[in-house]
């Protein structure tokens, strides 16, 4: 778990610096990034990668969020970085395997899950965005944007 | 000349020096990489700070019309076209940091403009390091989905191949489609994954080639996509779900190729 969560946090920060963050925001792209995988993995582990994305992406929103209030810049710069590993990419990738090597049930099954896993995604994205700004206020001066 | 048209002509000149300082924020912003309304908002909030409504900003995902009538100086009008240049987050957050300070007025319309193009020209990181940076994050991301250290190892490798193909391939004077990239990429990637393999450098093909082809996935493009959605900006959203599925879906074809040429060349016999 130690090392899913450090090779979670170095990716994400490879990720950020192409991206273009400012070089002090790595530390937290990369914490983001690295909480977000650990409670993917806490929560596949009991139910299944679909649900398991959806807290993790909440996860991720949330932290994003409250960095960006209190660091003073767009969230963007967090969500982006930390919500990548949660990306099915490597559902693409077995989807794509799987019609290769004419194992369609596998594919389809493949296929739907990667959907529901970015739908899941979705969700946790939008629903994380209409909670309002004044919540991730706490502790922190007004004046902030 | 009058003292009167003078002091007019140089509100005049301010006005639309105001009006291009917000249109170039709005420009940096959603060619790097922002959402569309915090392009629009951002337009709006400098054009507000200099006393203009900034209310004809219309922002799709690549282009910005920008809009003013007032009805002392005339009109102003706007209207650029605009292409993704890659993501630059930073200078998303230089220009969210100078709106601020503009909104609170430290900064003449001018000024502004000479900061906006500061901004613009900032430099790109240094290719050594996004080339290190696209293997450490191949390898990383090799090892979460399941793949041995070794095989990181190797992930590292290719990714740092793919990197050196993908800035070649940048520097075209001709723009290349985004379709040729992605499938030649996955092409790239999968053939030398199978090569490496096969000289017994890492041990599950499978997971070699996930971590590399995670560059190439298009993480940036799917969250602005969905925020876009959620805030309304359905066209916009659209079209870079459609950017996202396109990608993937060449990224998909370009291993597929790969790997049906390697299994009929070896005779259909899967190695993996």
């Amino acid at each position: 778990m130690v090392g899913q969560f450090l090779a979670a946090v170095f990716g994400t920060i490879a990720f950020s610096l192409l991206f273009h963050v400012p070089k002090k925001y790595y530390p937290w792209c990369g914490m983001i990034g690295g909480i977000g995988w650990v409670i993917y993995l806490l929560i596949a582990a009991k139910t299944g990668p679909v649900e398991a994305s959806f807290f993790a992406t909440c996860a991720v929103v949330l932290l994003s969020r409250f960095y960006a209030i209190r660091k003073r810049c767009p969230v963007t710069l967090f969500l982006i970085s930390g919500i990548f590993p949660l990306v099915p990419g490597a559902g693409i990738y077995w989807t794509a395997y799987y019609i290769i090597m004419d194992q369609f049930q596998n594919a389809m099954s493949k296929g739907y899950e990667t959907c529901k896993v970015a739908v899941a995604i979705v969700l946790g994205i939008i629903f994380i965005f209409e909670i309002p700004q004044s919540c991730f206020r706490f502790g922190h001066q007004k004046d902030t944007p | 000349m009058d003292i009167v048209e003078r002091i007019h002509e140089k509100q005049q000149a301010d006005e639309k020096l105001a009006l291009d300082a917000a249109a170039l924020a709005g420009h940096i912003l959603l060619e790097s990489g922002a959402e569309i309304f915090r392009v629009e908002e951002t337009i709006k909030r400098v054009a507000n700070a200099y006393g203009m409504k900034g209310e004809g900003a219309f922002v799709l995902s690549s282009g910005i019309f920008l809009t003013e009538e007032s009805h002392k100086h005339g009109f102003y009008a706007n209207v650029k076209h605009i292409p993704l240049s890659g993501v630059h987050l930073d200078k998303v957050a230089a220009v969210n940091q100078l709106s601020r300070e503009i909104e609170n007025g430290m900064h003449t319309p001018a000024e502004a403009l000479e900061k906006l193009n500061e901004i613009k020209s900032m430099p790109e990181k240094p290719k050594l390091a996004q080339m290190l940076a696209t293997g450490v994050g191949s390898g990383c991301f090799c090892y979460l989905f399941g793949g041995s250290v070794f095989d990181g190892m190797t992930s590292f490798l290719v990714g740092c191949i793919l990197c050196m193909y993908l800035s070649v391939v940048g520097k075209r004077k001709k723009r290349t489609s985004k379709i040729v990239v992605n499938i030649t990429s996955g092409m790239l990637v999968t053939a030398l994954s199978i090569l490496f393999y096969l000289c017994g450098i890492g041990e599950s093909l499978n997971h070699i080639v996930i971590g590399s082809i995670i560059p190439l996935v298009p993480g940036v493009a799917f969250t602005n996509a969905i925020r876009d959605i959620a805030s309304e900006d359905y066209i916009s959203g659209t079209v870079r779900i459609v950017d996202v599925v396109l990608v993937a879906f060449s990224i998909a074809m370009g291993v597929g190729l790969v790997y049906t040429i390697f299994s009929r060349m070896v005779g259909g016999i899967v190695l993996w």
